[in-house]
């Protein structure tokens, strides 16, 4: 599985909601994910795809959309 | 000699103002003036706990004396180790002046501690993250001149808002280009007037005016609905101190960004329309914003993390009542030990809880009407739970009840 289908698979299982037909969305303004959920984000990141974000990295606006989040990872791995 | 109190009298502004002008000038061409700046923050500290606050300037030299050895021996230690047991020690050594402070007055009642000052709190944020971003790596290396300015920023230093030391070091290091620069001049402006109607026309209103005469009335009524003393001048009591806190701190957080913007720093801003917040959650993504996103993620989030890290609790539900719990109880007693803050926190922490219960029920429920009266709705209650914290917040039912 690429990144991007990880990805989409983490937030669907975090959040119950299928991201895949706008990857450009707020999720955190939308109220899907909040800060529970970050944290289920980044300790999956960790599991599945093997990178380390701690929580002083992790900025809200720079992670706020599942495109962001791929590029993110895409670029840590 | 003289002492002057942040952001208190016309003739604070008028001086800030003069001193700041060749700042201004300097960062509109351009340049950051920065041994200028390091005299007049220094000046301006002086005038805040000198004179007869002198104790408090002797207990502050202390307290920056002992977090420069903390942070900056953790980061020493941080170059070549990273247990778990150091950073705990050094979080726990870096709040303990905090806590003294705190609990002083709950023991000896009456008391305060020697070791308090003006801002001990805000300070304590800052050198806390510090500790934090250094276990994570996120900052890496630890120098005490830009820490120093960090913790003593003075337009900042009494009462907020919390910056984090990466976006500070970042603006600090440069000045804005002329245009940013212009932008930010135009937006200090309309705060600093916006906070003078804020602070000394609204917050004065409600809060010179007004509340002593609903405290009054609210007093009078104590035998009232079975010697509880609610009555409907409670109720204006506890919306009067609710506009009073909102305009007096939101006015005192404009200055503070104001004057950050002058000096080319772009200090977060604290408040965000929080009465027209749709729930409790929204509500503290909007009230005192800095403080809550630092709870959020010095506390909050690596209470959670842990907890699912280490599966101590399974359940997801669970966890996050835990950590919302743990969360709001130290926010609570940070207020101070008394019990109507520790209820205040409580009492958060039970809403945010039924707050996410709900936002599941909707979830699962996708179907439920969803339009500007429910919207209205939803404000409305949220405005009254939180008019109602603050309340308890206000410790006006200590004297009701127990004095």
């Amino acid at each position: 599985m690429d990144t991007k289908q990880t990805i989409i698979a983490i937030l669907q299982d975090i959040t119950g909601a299928d991201v895949s037909d706008d990857l450009d969305q707020n999720i955190f303004d939308s109220g899907l994910v909040d800060s529970m959920a970050t944290v289920e984000m980044l300790l999956e990141l960790q599991d599945q795809c093997g990178i380390d974000v701690p929580i002083s990295e992790f900025d809200r606006n720079q992670w706020n959309t599942p495109n962001k989040i791929i590029e993110k990872v895409a670029s840590m791995q | 000699m003289v002492n002057l109190q942040p952001y208190a009298s016309p003739s604070y502004f008028i001086i800030i103002g003069l001193c700041l002008l060749p700042i201004i000038v300097g960062l509109y061409h351009g340049k950051r003036f920065v041994a200028y700046e390091t005299l007049f923050s220094l000046v301006f500290i002086v005038l805040t706990f000198g004179g007869d606050h002198w104790h408090q300037g002797v207990a502050l030299i202390g307290y920056v004396l002992y977090q420069l050895l903390i942070v900056g021996g953790y980061a020493r230690y941080r170059r070549r180790n990273n247990q778990t047991s150091v950073f705990v020690a050094a979080v726990v050594v870096a709040i303990v002046p905090l806590v003294v402070v705190k609990v002083t007055p709950a023991i000896q009642v009456g008391s305060q501690s020697l070791l308090g000052f003006l801002g001990i709190s805000y300070l304590t944020f800052k050198a806390v993250q510090m500790v934090m971003e250094l276990r994570d790596g996120t900052i890496k290396a630890f120098q005490p001149l830009p820490f120093l300015r960090f913790l003593l920023f003075f337009p900042t230093i009494s009462s907020g808002p919390i910056d984090r030391y990466r976006r500070f070091e970042k603006d600090y290091r440069t000045a804005p280009e002329r245009a940013k620069y212009l932008q930010l001049l135009n937006k200090a402006v309309f705060y600093l007037f916006l906070g003078f109607l804020y602070k000394f026309v609204l917050g004065y209103i409600f809060g010179k005016l007004l509340l002593p005469e609903v405290a009054h009335a609210a007093l009078l009524q104590r035998a009232a609905f079975f010697h509880t003393g609610l009555s409907l001048p409670l109720l204006g009591y506890m919306y009067t101190y609710s506009m009073y806190l909102f305009f007096d701190f939101a006015g005192y957080s404009l200055f503070a960004v104001a004057i950050s913007y002058l000096m080319g720093i772009e200090t977060p801003m604290n408040f965000n329309r929080p009465f027209a917040a749709h729930n409790i959650k929204d509500f503290w993504n909007r009230w005192h914003m800095t403080l809550s996103f630092w709870f959020r993620d010095f506390i909050f989030m690596r209470f959670t993390f842990f907890l699912m890290k280490h599966k101590l609790v399974k359940n997801r539900v669970r966890i996050s009542q835990c950590a919302y719990l743990v969360n709001f109880l130290i926010m609570g007693f940070w207020h101070g030990v008394t019990w109507f803050y520790i209820v205040y926190g409580l009492f958060h922490a039970s809403a945010i809880i039924i707050n996410d219960y709900w936002l599941r029920f909707k979830k699962r429920h996708q179907g439920l009407p969803h339009n500007r009266w429910t919207e209205g709705l939803a404000i409305f209650t949220t405005f009254n739970i939180v008019c109602f914290s603050f309340l308890i917040f206000s410790g006006f039912l200590n004297v009701l009840w127990f004095k």
